[in-house]
């Protein structure tokens, strides 16, 4: 089975967000990157499943040089090679098209990356990479199996849960508890260094949307107390002050 | 080559980082109330290659040097010192002395199982009597035929009583002679081996430390490590490499206190500003941050050279002198920083506090490393 993890190079989840350039640029200056928390468990997923009955792992990204030590480090989990889009990544429609590109040149029977990036949280990239290439994809999974060449997974739907079967090819966009979290040790650390990590160039795309501006949330109000005994204050408060009654 | 080891730096730190915020942090206040030993984190800490750093992959270890070695052990003492103590006396005291003097059916039949964690390495050297001058060691070992008969006891051993291998130095000549040890591989279970009282500590509570007993304990000729009379010349190499460790666990405790400090600081409001604002807080600050550096570099700077084959001997007292009295003098300042707060149970900085003692004394008292560093450079 030949598995591809796309991986999003992502700030850290207590990164101080602030933007340069007239709030047009992301500040990246101080901020310590990670693989996207859901791809994590997309790629430890497909390293319990490479374990379990072998095949190959890819790890793909789409960005610039910036992002090698967080390929590194997929490699150190598990990933057996690895293969970067040399570019800035522009949307998701940008990003979809290059994983689309990479996945028709190499026929992966499967194509897994988290339900969603956790800077821009749009969750589209696996809808529309499954489009592109013609084959179904899912999200958010949070169970998977494979047996006799199908998957058979859970998807995390509103109240509940939904149990589904489907072929291979799929592209799936993951969450947790679809598997452990993984730590590299020490020997896939050293081992990391001597898989292949290849850059290719993009192919081009049309722009199709361009950003205005960033803005971020209005500072959280100071928080207030209220004792047991004056409960009905706090009817009040949410009246008058909250305004959400 | 520089920017490989820095990647792998990095990724260790990740690694370790990763690790103890999710198997460590949440514990820290329960084992070092109940003086719990956690041997369930060191067998993990063994699935994750690191109790077994400085051995090659073909005995089951990590392959790493000793500047790998220092990053690992800075990130699990930054979180918790008494685990990286722990993990400090497995790798480079017990493992550290079978691997660099054990033959190869000695150093196949323990090292894999220590590199991985599975077993629980010792070293015992101390006495009750004899500890800065542990050539004055009283523990004996009498040969009978290919058998030698141990007696007497070592104390203050870290895991004396959960370790599952101990290494031993003891008299098998006169005292006081340098050629007068030598040193053994006791497992537990051994008869006439056993643990006596666990001490009862200041700090460093979730790292066990107890007393070792012999009482006519026969050890198989095939146990002993290298030549007769040559156990405390090896085990003065074994401390070499072990100071570099001590530095690492007070560098690691040092920047646990310094970060928890720094970021009350700027978080905590007096008078209407933060307290960081202050320059007797921000001061306190620079001169924490200064020393931690001053100690990370010295320590890198001694492993980096054990990691060249240099003799280390002076590099790696300066390290350890320098980077435990660091610990002890800004984990002080950071329960300062904290003032009420920091003594209270509720923050980690009084930990840090007691822990951080353990360094000046552990692998040689700052007296003794400023005995070494004297005799090194005064050296005609
Ligand atoms: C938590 C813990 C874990 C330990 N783990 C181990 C272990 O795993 N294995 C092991 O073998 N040992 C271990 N030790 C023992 C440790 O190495 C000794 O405590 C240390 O070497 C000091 O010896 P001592 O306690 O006998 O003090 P002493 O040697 O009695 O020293 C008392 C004081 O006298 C000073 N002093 C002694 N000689 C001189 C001198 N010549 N000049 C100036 N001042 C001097 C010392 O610096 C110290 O201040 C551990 C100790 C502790 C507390």
């Amino acid at each position: 089975m030949k598995i591809l993890v796309c991986i999003t190079n992502v700030p850290d989840t207590t990164a101080k967000i602030s933007f340069t350039d007239n709030n047009t640029k992301f500040n990246k200056a101080g901020v310590q990157y990670i693989i996207g928390p859901y791809d994590d468990y997309a790629l430890a997923r497909a390293v319990e499943l490479k374990e379990a009955q072998g095949g190959t792992i890819t790890v793909l990204h789409v960005g610039e040089a910036d992002s090698d030590p967080q390929i590194r480090k997929a490699l150190a989990i598990g990933a057996d090679d690895a293969i970067r889009v040399n570019t800035e990544p522009a949307d998701s429609y940008y990003v979809a098209t290059q994983i689309a590109h990479i996945a028709q040149q190499n026929s992966y029977d499967l194509i897994l990356m988290g339900r969603e990036s956790i800077d821009f949280n749009s969750g589209v990239v696996h809808g529309l990479v499954g489009e592109m290439l013609g084959i179904p994809s899912f999200s958010p999974v949070m169970k998977l199996d494979i047996k006799d060449g199908k998957a058979e997974f859970a998807r995390e739907i509103d109240g509940g849960k939904e149990y589904l079967e489907a072929t291979l090819p799929l592209v799936l966009g993951c969450q947790e508890p679809i598997a452990e979290w993984k730590i590299p040790n020490m020997r896939g650390i050293m081992t990391a260094r001597t898989k292949p990590l290849q850059v290719v160039e993009p192919v081009s795309v049309d722009d199709m949307t361009s950003l205005e501006s960033y803005s971020l949330p209005a500072p959280k109000g100071e928080c207030k107390m209220i004792p047991v005994e004056e409960a009905e204050k706090l009817i009040t408060l949410l009246r008058t002050e909250a305004k959400v009654l | 080559m520089i920017t490989e080891t820095a990647e792998n730096q990095t990724l260790i730190e990740q690694t370790v980082r990763d690790f103890a915020e999710r198997h460590i942090r949440p514990h820290i206040r329960e084992w070092d109330e109940s003086q719990y030993f956690p041997t369930e984190v060191f067998h993990q800490m063994g699935e994750l290659g690191l109790m077994g750093i400085l051995v090659p992959g073909q005995y089951g270890g990590s392959g790493l040097g000793y500047r790998e070695y220092v990053a690992a052990l800075i990130g699990i003492s930054k979180v918790d010192p008494s685990i990286g103590l722990s993990m400090a006396a497995h790798n480079s005291l017990c493992t550290n002395h079978i691997l660099m003097f054990g033959d190869e059916d000695q150093k196949k039949t323990y090292l894999p199982k220590l590199a991985s964690g599975q077993w629980i390495g010792a070293w015992g050297l101390t006495e009750p009597n004899t500890g800065s001058d542990a050539g004055n060691m009283r523990t004996v070992a009498v040969r009978q035929g290919d058998n030698w008969v141990l007696n007497g006891s070592k104390n203050f051993i870290t895991h004396g009583k959960s370790g599952d291998v101990a290494v031993v130095i003891v008299r098998t000549g006169e005292p006081g002679d340098k050629h007068g040890a030598t040193a053994f591989i006791v497992e537990k279970g051994t008869p006439g081996f056993s643990a006596g009282r666990k001490e009862d500590k200041l700090g460093m509570r979730a790292s066990e430390t107890a007393e070792l007993i012999f009482q006519d304990c026969i050890i198989p000729d095939s146990q002993r490590l290298g030549e007769v009379g040559e156990g405390f010349i090896q085990s003065l190499k074994i401390l070499d490499g072990g100071r570099i460790s001590i530095a690492a666990l007070s560098v690691g405790t040092a920047l646990g206190a310094y970060e928890a400090a720094r970021d009350y600081a700027k978080e905590r409001k007096q008078f209407g500003q933060s307290i960081s604002r202050f320059q007797g807080i921000a001061f306190k600050l620079a001169d924490m941050f200064t020393d931690v550096e001053a100690s990370t570099l010295l320590t890198y700077h001694a492993a980096d050279m054990k990691d060249r084959g240099e003799k280390v001997s002076l590099a790696s007292s300066v390290a350890k002198y320098h980077a435990s009295e660091t610990a002890v003098r800004v984990s002080n300042e950071a329960v300062q920083v904290f003032g009420g707060y920091g003594f209270t149970k509720d923050y980690p900085v009084e930990k840090f506090y007691r822990d951080s003692k353990l360094c000046t004394i552990g692998e040689g008292t700052s007296e003794i490393q400023k005995l070494v560093i004297s005799r090194e450079i005064l050296r005609d």
